[in-house]
């Protein structure tokens, strides 16, 4: 069971992020929860400095960037 | 900062191998700059052909002038743009938020406002990340002005405004916007500093426990700098050229239609009230620096102030409506009026001091 949090303010890369993330997880078939923080304190909670973030089972995989489905695909494992 | 020496499994290449990729990498950059520039040199004669003989425009009219302007413009700004964006995102894969906070952090005042308004030029920002930037620096030791320095500089020594200024006007104005950029960043930061507004800070930023992030600092091979230069350019250029295309436009229409001299009577060195005026229309506008530079060039161009121009580019792209409403999450009205109120007094007094010596 993967717990992925994608972090950002709802700004437009932000949810661009959550859809990628969301579409790779239903592609995989893995059992994973998917939540979008759009709260500072949080972020700052998770060391994070810039958005859009992904942090699967609380790890910061990837800041600042819309990861690609690759970079996704390779978490989930 | 810790290293792992772990080899990730992605990275196979033996070192040998490696040096000689990176080979092929540079001689394959090489030539594209070469192409890039044979072609760039051929679009001035192209404009000018495409307006005269395949459209028939006179060149001295109105429409013709317009559209040379535009046809010549465009695929100019675009390839310097996507020349410039690719570069910067190499250079960006050097450069890490959090290596640059810890750069700064524990930095005197000072020595440190200089330093967080370089790095704030390279350091990668997008304005949403302002406020968790805010957070992840103010609660790790770096000081209020210094972290202010930093998120004035970012924005606004542009290194899209920085390089098209220089495809536009020359060194000179390109190093002058730099020089002044970061000056106002520094003496706006450190002015900050001084006030010792902290209490302006919403005290839930301070009382926050910052995690450790765990974001690896991975050593990235050549290939994957390569792939930040793609996605910046396909991130960056993807995301302006209608603003480029909007920006030319009306740069053209002033190019084609306004008659000459016409700006200096409003935006001229005569009119002292141009300056402020000129601050005060940019604050609340909000535009990336590739769709105000062609405005900015067509103003110029029809006998504007270099300092007046300089004062309105500096304030759209420094100071925006956006970041101030995402900066309050974090400042209180107070800071934020002192933020916007020093940043602009320092655009305009660079505005005065260029219609002065220009």
């Amino acid at each position: 069971m993967l717990n992925i949090t994608v972090y950002g303010p709802g700004c437009a890369k932000c949810k661009e992020t959550e859809k990628r993330v969301r579409h790779v997880v239903e592609q995989s078939g893995k059992e994973a929860t998917v939540t979008h923080a759009t709260d500072f304190a949080e972020m700052a909670k998770a060391g994070i400095l810039m958005t859009p973030a992904v942090s699967v089972n609380g790890v910061v995989k990837s800041s600042g960037r819309i990861p690609s489905e690759d970079d996704i695909r390779s978490w989930l494992n | 900062m810790k290293t792992t020496e772990v080899e990730s499994p992605k990275v196979s290449v033996g070192k040998a191998s490696g040096a000689k990729a990176s080979w092929k990498w540079f001689a394959v950059a090489a030539l594209g700059v070469v192409a890039w520039w044979l072609i760039y040199r051929e679009l001035q004669p192209t404009a000018a052909w495409l307006t005269v003989s395949a459209l028939r425009l006179d060149r001295a009219s109105h429409l013709g002038s317009a559209v040379e302007f535009f046809l010549f413009e465009v695929p100019k700004v675009m390839m310097l743009l996507t020349l410039v964006v690719f570069g910067v995102g190499i250079v960006r894969s050097f450069f890490t938020p959090a290596r640059t906070r810890s750069i700064l952090a524990g930095k005197r005042e000072s020595a440190g406002n200089v330093l967080a308004a370089m790095l704030g030029v390279v350091t990668p920002f997008c304005s949403c990340s302002a406020v968790p930037l805010f957070i992840g620096f103010v609660t790790t030791g770096v000081p209020l002005g210094v972290t202010l320095s930093f998120l004035i500089s970012a924005p606004m020594v542009n290194e899209v405004a920085l390089v098209l200024l220089f495809g536009l006007f020359g060194w000179r104005v390109a190093a002058l916007y730099a020089g002044t950029g970061l000056l106002i960043a520094i003496v706006a930061g450190w002015t900050i500093g001084r006030l010792k507004l902290e209490r302006f800070v919403e005290p839930w930023v301070y009382a926050t426990q910052l995690g450790d992030g765990a974001e690896q600092d991975a050593e990235l091979s050549w290939s994957d700098r390569e792939r930040a230069g793609r996605e910046a350019v396909g991130d960056i250029v993807g995301k302006v050229w209608p603003y480029v295309l909007a920006g030319i436009a009306v740069g053209a229409g002033i190019h084609g239609y306004v008659p000459e001299n016409f700006m200096a009577s409003i935006m001229g060195k005569s009119a002292w009230w141009s300056v402020p005026l000129a601050v005060l229309i940019g604050i609340p506008m909000y535009s990336n620096a590739a769709g105000i530079i062609p405005v900015v060039q067509a103003l110029l161009g029809k006998g504007a102030a270099l300092g007046t121009v300089l004062a309105f580019m500096m304030s759209v792209i420094g100071l925006s409506l956006p970041e101030t409403i995402i900066l309050r999450k974090v400042l209180r009205p107070t800071l934020i009026g002192v933020f916007v109120g020093v940043v602009a007094s320092g655009i305009l007094i660079v505005g005065y001091i260029f219609n002065l010596i220009m």
